[in-house]
């Protein structure tokens, strides 16, 4: 915070130097409504939850909830904007080394804001209409592309519990083939990683602290009882963007 | 067909018998197939090794082949419980935690392996380290790759805490710290470090570089463990794999979120200071290293004294 309130009007310049230089990651993540800007440097915050924590019991409990929103998602964005000033330094000095040492930790760090700020808004409480199926343009695209919801619910499930350590699982549209497609990712890279023109419209957090108090090993409960809080509004309003 | 490694938990004991030309390896290892109390059986394998044309491996068929064909095996491999209590861990890592550490996620490895096993007539007969290193695939990890590293890396682990353990090291291994780190401290501190900055789930390991007989510290994500970083050398010269794995490893630490999520929740600093203070058994370090240096001589192997 000290830094930053040093940062000039001037060093701005720099700052969209290090955004180019470190892909599109960042300037995805700078897109997101958890950005605040303060004194020049655009640094991300922690986006409040649209519902309680509470609120997806029994399918995730209030204290995986909790803990996940304010431990592990805060981590994320504090990292994040550590890294951010490092980086934002390193640029102003030309330290191309310090620049590219960054790279690892911004990808980390601010694809687990990324991610994170995606999967709040993936899930819903069931009185706010949570596991209701997809309906409209997303719905029909589904059947097109798997057969069915529950054949996709299937698929995401089989590639989820597969899943070596840490990550996630999406549901993404490529919006240039407009094509639908199951895809997992490691740690907390992003979907974009696996293809620039990757949109999420659906991940799963499966990372063992998404469900290790109320599911232990076994991850596929988890993700069985995951889809009674999917928020497919979502889904289907990302998707409507995109395929108008 | 290489070697059973000494520090493998599915081995027991392994004896080398040198000759000028030929090495045989006896390896005496827990039956591979279910029994209902623990028997072993030795599975005997001969390598040889003719320096003038280069190295050649041949297997000798094992002597269970034929019982294994006729009798209906579904086990390859036992699940080895730690070597203490459950509970004996307490306050550090609690007996919940070990409990579904081990008897879960530990068990759960070992079930899909043996279930692998089952299917597969070439993998049949290996011992643990080739599964490993064969699965491994030169950097392709077949699917059974991960089950097999991740029992080895448990049986590891488990053998790498003990309780009323942590602490400073005694004399040959604090000796071996003070010189490749500079001060007990500052590996403590580099360690710690490690176990911090793994991104997503994996292993921190203290290993021992024989080429340079020099302590590092080193990181693998999910499965992967450093012995499979010899592979490179095991492609030249199938035998040299025997008494040349290049990271010996010493000790590991399970910094997957499953080891701690229970007592620490995402506090890993927590859990990695408890796993420096008061779990991490210098005394198995210091058996590992010993049998590690004593191998270190790449030319005929050193035949430990029974």
């Amino acid at each position: 915070m000290a830094l930053r309130s040093l940062f000039s009007r001037k060093s701005l310049a720099g700052l969209s130097a290090a955004s180019r230089t470190s892909s599109c990651l960042d300037s995805r993540a700078l897109g997101l409504a958890g950005l605040s800007q303060s004194r020049g440097l655009k640094t991300a915050s922690l986006p409040d939850l649209p519902y309680d924590y509470g609120a997806l019991e029994p399918a995730i409990s209030g204290d995986i909830m909790q803990l996940h929103h304010q431990k592990h998602h805060q981590t994320y964005v504090t990292n994040y904007n550590k890294a951010l000033e490092q980086l934002h330094e390193a640029t102003l000095k030309g330290d191309v080394g310090t620049v590219v040492k960054l790279q690892s930790a911004i990808k980390f760090n601010g694809g687990g804001h990324v991610n994170h700020s995606i999967f709040w808004k993936n899930l819903a409480p069931v009185r706010e209409g949570g596991g209701e199926p997809p309906h409209g343009s997303l719905g029909w695209a589904i059947d097109t592309h798997f057969g069915s919801v529950e054949a996709l619910i299937q698929k995401m499930n089989a590639e989820g519990a597969a899943l070596q350590g840490s990550g996630w699982v999406w549901l993404g549209l490529d919006k240039e083939t407009k094509k639908l497609v199951v895809d997992t990712t490691a740690n907390q890279d992003p979907l974009v990683t696996k293809g620039a023109t990757l949109i999420p419209l659906l991940g799963i957090d499966v990372w063992e602290h998404a469900y290790y108090l109320q599911y232990k090993n076994v991850r596929p409960d988890y993700l069985k009882n995951i889809w009674k809080v999917m928020n497919w509004k979502y889904a289907g309003e990302i998707y409507q963007q995109e395929c108008p | 067909m290489s070697s059973c490694n000494v520090f493998a938990p599915s081995c027991h004991l392994q004896v080398f018998l040198a000759n000028d030309s030929c090495h045989a390896l006896y390896n005496l290892k827990a039956p591979p197939f279910m029994l209902p109390s623990p028997v072993s059986s030795i599975s005997l394998a001969f390598l040889f090794c003719d320096s003038a044309s280069g190295c050649t491996a041949k297997k000798q068929s094992s002597p269970f082949d034929r019982r294994r064909r006729a009798s209906k095996a579904v086990a390859y491999f036992g699940l080895k419980p730690p070597p203490y209590q459950l509970d004996a861990l307490e306050p550090h890592m609690s007996k919940k935690t070990v409990e579904l550490h081990w008897g879960g996620h530990h068990r759960g490895y070992l079930e899909n392996l043996n279930k692998a096993l089952a299917k597969d007539d070439v993998l049949y007969s290996y011992t643990m380290d080739e599964l490993i290193t064969v699965t491994y695939n030169r950097g392709n990890p077949l699917p059974i790759f991960n089950n097999a590293a991740q029992v080895w890396n448990h049986d590891f682990f488990w053998e790498s805490m003990q309780p009323g353990g942590g602490g400073i090291p005694e004399l040959g291994l604090l000796d071996q710290i003070e010189k490749d780190f500079g001060s007990f401290t500052n590996f403590r501190e580099k360690f710690v470090e490690a176990a911090l900055t793994s991104f997503g789930s994996g292993w921190v390991w203290l290993v021992l570089k024989r080429e340079e007989k020099h302590l590092a510290i080193v990181k693998t994500s999910n499965a992967f463990t450093p012995l499979i970083w010899d592979d490179i050398v095991s492609k030249y010269c199938l035998s040299r794999r025997l008494i040349n794995v290049f990271f010996q490893p010493i000790i590991n630490l399970d910094v997957w979120e499953h080891a701690y999520y229970l007592d620490y929740k995402n506090e890993r600093a927590k859990y990695v200071n408890a796993f420096m203070d008061h779990l991490v058994s210098w005394n198995t370090a210091m058996g590992r290293l010993a049998r590690a240096e004593a191998f270190v001589n790449l030319g005929e192997p050193n035949i430990p004294v029974a």
